[in-house]
C-alpha cells in the first residue's frame, strides 16, 4: 500500500439562463430549431452590428447571487475573450473577466449523513458559442449558430470538494438550486447545465494543492463522477510511479471510461482579454436588487433547516425533500394536510412515491397520485384505519387509477381490525392452535412471539392492527 | 444648382423650382463626369432615382422636411441595403448588408436621396485614402495631392460638388483631416451622439459618425436629422433631441477662444500657421477673445491612440475569418489555414499592421504596460481638455501640421503618415465634438483647415462659431478649378 492521497476538486458550471432571447440580441433561444434559423445579424457577427445586453439575463444572475449569499458587484465589466474558431462568429466571446457580477457565496451540500459548505469563487455572465457539425458534410464542417449568444452563467467553485461523490452532490445541489430559483431549465441532455472539473491530488494532510487537470464538458452526473474517479486514479498512479502531473485540459470519453489530453498549458491560448468597448459597465441598481430579493421563493437551504428545526426531520430527509422544488412543494402540501405527521409524509415521499416515480421515469408533477390523494391515504394510517402494508396495497390501487383511498379501502374490505373484542378472539384462537410456540415463548424465545403475531396477522388477512395484536398477545401468554 | 448650399437646395425643392429627380440626375451626371477622382465606389442610378421619386411624392403630399429630396452620399464604412458595403477592403468586395446603418436610415427617413457609396481608407485606417483596396482618391484642388483620409472620398466628393453632403466617420481625425485637405466643412459630434449601429467598426471607443458639407449651417441641418439616441448602440447617449441650428445667429461677442500652445510648436508648417493665425484674428474681429491654454499631455496622443485603436481593431476585425461572408481563400489545408489565408489575402498592409500591433499590446504580459497605460494617459488627456474648458468656450488651432501632401509621398512611412493626425487625435481620445472649416490656402494652393473643439455636447455652440466665421469669410465657398 502506498501513502494515502486526498482528491481535490473544483467545478466550473455553465448554466444556460432560461431567457426567451439571447444575451446580446433579440433572437430566440429555443432549443432544436433548424440550423441557423435562430441566428440574427448580431449572432452572425455581420459587419456593423452591436451587442445590447438582455436585462432578463442579468436578473437571473442577480437571483443566483442572492440565493447563494454572494456579493453582487455594483459595477461589473464585460470583456472580450479573443480566439479564432469557426463557430465563434465575432472571433471573440463576450464574457466577464476581472470584475464578474457575482463574487463569493456558498452552497451547502449533503453527502450521506454529513453536510458541507462549498465556497464559490464567482459567477459571471457570458455568451455561448455556436456548434461545429463535422458529420454529414462530406469532409467539410457545417456551422450552426442557433446557440451562439445564448446566455450562460458560469459558476466557479473553490477547490473545496474532496471526492467524486462530493463533486456530484455539489453539482446536484447546484442543479436543484438553479431550477428552484427559476434561472435554468436544468436540461442536461440539451446542454443547459454542464460542468468542467478541475482535479488534483495531494498526499493526505498536505496543505499545498497539487497540479491540476481540467476535464471539459461533463454533461451528466454519472460522467462527472466517473471522470473524476478515473482522473484522480490516473494522477495517483503517475505520482506513485514517481512521475509528475502536467497541467492540461482533458476530455472524458464515456465509451472508454477514461480521460484523454486535449491541450497542455504550454499551448494554452492567450485570450487577450480587454474590456468590451461596445458595452458600458454593468451597473446594478440597489432598488432592482431589493425587488428581485423580494421575489425569491424560500430557498432550499432555508427550507432544509426549517424541516429539521420545525418538523423534526433528519437532515438526510430534509436534503432529499429539498433537492428540487417540485418534490418539496409536493411534500409541503402533504405535510400541511397532515400536521404533526412530517416523518410519515417524508417516509412516503422518499419511499413508496419516489420508488414508483423512478421505476416509471415520471416527474413528481406527473404523479398519478396527487399530494391531496396521498394525504387522505396517510391520514388513514395515522388514525389506525390502515396498516402500513395495507396502505401500500391501497397506494398501488390509487396509482392504477382505481379511485380515492376510502373507496378502495371499502371496496376491498381492507379496513384494519382495531376492535379489541374481535382481536382478542383472534389471538385466543392462535394461542389454542400453537401450544408448542407458546411454550417456547414462555421459555424465553422471543422469536416464537413474532411467529405468533405473524399467525394472528395471517388469520386476519393482514387487517389486524399489529400493535394491538402484540399487546393483547403479550398480555395473554405472559399471564 | 450644384453650387447652392444644402439649405438652398431644400428651399428650391420645397418651392418646386427643381424636383428631387432632377437634382439626383444633375448630381449623378457630375459623379459620372468626375469619375477620375475615384471618390465613389458604388453608384446605382436606379436606386438613387427611385429614392428621388419617393422624395418628390413626399414633397407633393406636403410632407417634406428641410432635407427631403436633398442628395447625400455615404462613406463605405456605413452598411447599406441598396449599395454594396465594403469598407474599401478586398475582404468585403461585393458584400451586401441585410440592413441599413442607423445614420443611413435616419437620413433616408428625413427624405435625403443617396447617390451611392464613397471611397475611404480600408476599414477607415489611414490619413490619405491611399489604403483603399479600390485605389486612391484624388484631391479636387490638386490631382497630384491626397484628399486626406480616411474619409477621403467624402471630402473629395463634397469639394468637387459631386454631392452637397457626405457622411464620414472619425476615429482619430478621419473627418477633420480630409475636410481640411480638401477645403470643406467637416464635423464629428461628441462620442455617443451618432449611432454606431451599422458602422463597420474600427476602434469602438473612438469611432464616431459625422458629416462633411459646404458649410457649418448645412452641417447643422443634417445633424438635426442624423444624431440622437439609438437603443441598438449601448454607447449611444440618451439626450433630449435638440436643434443644432439654434446658435447659428449668436454673436461671438465675449466668446473665449482657447489657443493651445502645444498646437503651434515645431512641426507646424509655416504655410499652415499663417492662415490659422489669420483666422484667429478674424474671430477676434468678430468679438471673440483669445485665451492661451495648455494641453500638456496632447503630445502623447499619437502613441496612446495607436495602442488603443489598434487593440480594439485587432478584436473588431476578427469576425472577418472567411467562414460566414467576405473573402475566402481558394486554397487551404484546414480550418485554421483557411482563416489565416483568407485574412492575409483579404486585408491590406496597413490593416494587417494594426491588427498585429493590437494583438501584441493585448498579449499576456504586455497588457498593463501598453493598453492599460494608454487608457490612463487617455484619461489625462481628457482632463487637460476639461482644465482648458474652465478658461475658454471653444478651442481653436490647426487641423493638421501641413497641407495635403503628394500622392505617394508618405505612403511608405507609416509614422510620418500618423503624424498628420497629431492635432486631431487628442479631441478624439477625449470624445469631444470637433470640426474643420476652410480658412485659407497654403503651399501649392492647397487648402488649410481651422480646427474648432468644444466641450461635450456643445455641437450647437461649435456650429455657431463656425457659422459666424463663414458669414464673414468666403473660404468655404471657394470651388476647385474645373468643378464650378
Amino acid at each position: 500500500m502506498g501513502k494515502a492521497w486526498e482528491i481535490v476538486v473544483g467545478l466550473e458550471t455553465h448554466t444556460q439562463l432560461s431567457t426567451r432571447s439571447k444575451i446580446f440580441s433579440g433572437a430566440s433561444t429555443a432549443f432544436g430549431a433548424a440550423p441557423n434559423t435562430q441566428a440574427s445579424a448580431v449572432d452572425l457577427a455581420l459587419p456593423g452590428v452591436l451587442p445590447v445586453l438582455n436585462h432578463a439575463a442579468v436578473e437571473k444572475a442577480i437571483r443566483f447571487g442572492l440565493a447563494v449569499g454572494a456579493t453582487l458587484n455594483p459595477r461589473s465589466i464585460f470583456a472580450r475573450k479573443n480566439y479564432f474558431y469557426p463557430d465563434l462568429p465575432k472571433g471573440y466571446q463576450i464574457s466577464q473577466y476581472e470584475i464578474p457580477i457575482v463574487q463569493g457565496g456558498a452552497v451547502t451540500i449533503q453527502v450521506g449523513e454529513h453536510t458541507k459548505t462549498v465556497r464559490l469563487t464567482r459567477a459571471h455572465l457570458e455568451e455561448d458559442a455556436g456548434k461545429s457539425l463535422h458529420e454529414d458534410f462530406h469532409g467539410m464542417t457545417g456551422i450552426d449558430l442557433n446557440r451562439a449568444g445564448t446566455p450562460l452563467l458560469e459558476i466557479v467553485s473553490e477547490p473545496d470538494l474532496r471526492s467524486a461523490e462530493e463533486a456530484v452532490a455539489y453539482a446536484k445541489t447546484l442543479h436543484g438550486l438553479v431550477r428552484w430559483i427559476d434561472i435554468c431549465d436544468g436540461n442536461m441532455q440539451e446542454g443547459s447545465f454542464r460542468c468542467d472539473a478541475n482535479v488534483s491530488v495531494r498526499p493526505q494532510g498536505s496543505a499545498q494543492l497539487g497540479t491540476r487537470c481540467e476535464i471539459k464538458n461533463l454533461n451528466s452526473f454519472r460522467f462527472l463522477e466517473r471522470a473524476i474517479e478515473y482522473e484522480a486514479r490516473r494522477q495517483i498512479d503517475v505520482l506513485e510511479d514517481g512521475g509528475r502531473i502536467v497541467q492540461q485540459t482533458r476530455l472524458y470519453d464515456p465509451d472508454r471510461d477514461e480521460t484523454r489530453p486535449m491541450r497542455s498549458k504550454e499551448d494554452a491560448q492567450d485570450y487577450r482579454y480587454f474590456p468590451d468597448p461596445d458595452l458600458l459597465p454593468l451597473v446594478l441598481d440597489s432598488a432592482w436588487i431589493a425587488h428581485i430579493q423580494a421575489s425569491l421563493p424560500e430557498l432550499p437551504q432555508a427550507r432544509r433547516e426549517r424541516y429539521v428545526r420545525d418538523l423534526g426531520l433528519p437532515s438526510y430527509d430534509a436534503a432529499v425533500l429539498t433537492a428540487d422544488r417540485e418534490t418539496s412543494s409536493y411534500f409541503e402540501d402533504l405535510v400541511r394536510a397532515l400536521p404533526g405527521h412530517a416523518k410519515l409524509c417524508s417516509n412516503w415521499v422518499m419511499g413508496e412515491l419516489s420508488a414508483r416515480l423512478n421505476r416509471e421515469e415520471r416527474a413528481i408533477a406527473q404523479s398519478p397520485v396527487t399530494s391531496a390523494q396521498l394525504a387522505v391515504l396517510l391520514r388513514r394510517i395515522a388514525d389506525g384505519t390502515l396498516s402500513g402494508n395495507l396502505a401500500k396495497e391501497v397506494f398501488d390501487a390509487m396509482w392504477a387509477g382505481q379511485g380515492d383511498p376510502d373507496q378502495i379501502i371499502a371496496a376491498r374490505g381492507l379496513k384494519q381490525i382495531s376492535d379489541s373484542g374481535e382481536l382478542e378472539k383472534l389471538v385466543e384462537a392462535v394461542i389454542a392452535a400453537n401450544p408448542a410456540q407458546v411454550e417456547e415463548y414462555r421459555a424465553g424465545k422471543e422469536k416464537a412471539f413474532n411467529f405468533l403475531v405473524g399467525q394472528a396477522m395471517k388469520a386476519s388477512k393482514g387487517k389486524a392492527n399489529p400493535a394491538q395484536v402484540s399487546q393483547i398477545l403479550r398480555a395473554k401468554v405472559s399471564g | 444648382m450644384h453650387l447652392e448650399s444644402l439649405a438652398g437646395l431644400g428651399r428650391a425643392l420645397a418651392a418646386r423650382q427643381v424636383s428631387a429627380v432632377e437634382l439626383a440626375r444633375l448630381y449623378l451626371a457630375r459623379v459620372e463626369r468626375h469619375r477620375d477622382l475615384n471618390a465613389f465606389l458604388d453608384v446605382r442610378p436606379e436606386v438613387t432615382l427611385a429614392q428621388a421619386q419617393q422624395a418628390d411624392q413626399r414633397i407633393a403630399r406636403g410632407e417634406a422636411g428641410p432635407l427631403t429630396g436633398v442628395p447625400v452620399a455615404h462613406k463605405d464604412i456605413f452598411v447599406t441595403r441598396d449599395f454594396s458595403s465594403t469598407a474599401a477592403s478586398r475582404m468585403l468586395q461585393g458584400y451586401m448588408s441585410p440592413f441599413d446603418a442607423t445614420v443611413v436610415e435616419r437620413l433616408a427617413a428625413a427624405g435625403m436621396v443617396s447617390l451611392g457609396k464613397l471611397n475611404c481608407d480600408e476599414f477607415a485606417m489611414g490619413s490619405s485614402n491611399e489604403n483603399s483596396y479600390f485605389g486612391n482618391v484624388l484631391n479636387p484642388w490638386d490631382k497630384t495631392a491626397v484628399p486626406g483620409g480616411s474619409s477621403g472620398g467624402s471630402a473629395a466628393a463634397v469639394a468637387a460638388r459631386l454631392t452637397p453632403a457626405a457622411t464620414g466617420t472619425d476615429t482619430g481625425g478621419s473627418i477633420r483631416e480630409p475636410a481640411a485637405f480638401s477645403g470643406v466643412t467637416g464635423i464629428k459630434p461628441t462620442y455617443g451622439r451618432a449611432s454606431r449601429w451599422g458602422m463597420i467598426a474600427f476602434a469602438s471607443s473612438l469611432d464616431q459618425a459625422g458629416i462633411l458639407t459646404g458649410s457649418a449651417q448645412d452641417a447643422a441641418l443634417v445633424f438635426n436629422a442624423m444624431l440622437g439616441f439609438d437603443p441598438k448602440d449601448s454607447t449611444s447617449l440618451e439626450c433630449a433631441p435638440e436643434d443644432f441650428t439654434r446658435r447659428l445667429a449668436v454673436s461671438l461677442d465675449g466668446l473665449r477662444i482657447g489657443v493651445p500652445k502645444e498646437f503651434f510648436g515645431t512641426g507646424l508648417m509655416a504655410d499652415v500657421e499663417q492662415p490659422i493665425r489669420a483666422a484667429l484674428r478674424e474671430l477676434q474681429q468678430l468679438g471673440a477673445r483669445l485665451v492661451d491654454v495648455s494641453l500638456p499631455n496632447a503630445r502623447l496622443g499619437i502613441p496612446v491612440y495607436y495602442v488603443i485603436a489598434s487593440a480594439e481593431c485587432s478584436s473588431n476585425l476578427s469576425r472577418f475569418d472567411g467562414v460566414r461572408y467576405g473573402h475566402r481563400a481558394e486554397q487551404y489545408d484546414d480550418l485554421i489555414d483557411m482563416m489565416s489565408r483568407s485574412r492575409a489575402e483579404g486585408f491590406g498592409a496597413e490593416v494587417r499592421r494594426r491588427i498585429l500591433v493590437g494583438t501584441y499590446v493585448l498579449s499576456h504580459g504586455y497588457y498593463d504596460a501598453y493598453y492599460l497605460k494608454a487608457q490612463q494617459v487617455r484619461a489625462l488627456i481628457a482632463k487637460d481638455f476639461q482644465q482648458a474648458f474652465s478658461a475658454c468656450d471653444v478651442i481653436a488651432g490647426p487641423v493638421a501640421p501641413s497641407v495635403a501632401f503628394d500622392l505617394g509621398e508618405k505612403a511608405a512611412d507609416p509614422v510620418q503618415m500618423y503624424l498628420s493626425d497629431l492635432y486631431t487625435i487628442p479631441g478624439s481620445l477625449a470624445g469631444l465634438p470637433s470640426m474643420s472649416i476652410p480658412c485659407g490656402f497654403g503651399a501649392k494652393g492647397r487648402p488649410v483647415g481651422l480646427q474648432l473643439v468644444a466641450d461635450h455636447l456643445q455641437e450647437a455652440r461649435l456650429l455657431g462659431v463656425a457659422h459666424r466665421f463663414q458669414l464673414a469669410t468666403d473660404w468655404h465657398q471657394r470651388v476647385p478649378p474645373g468643378f464650378q
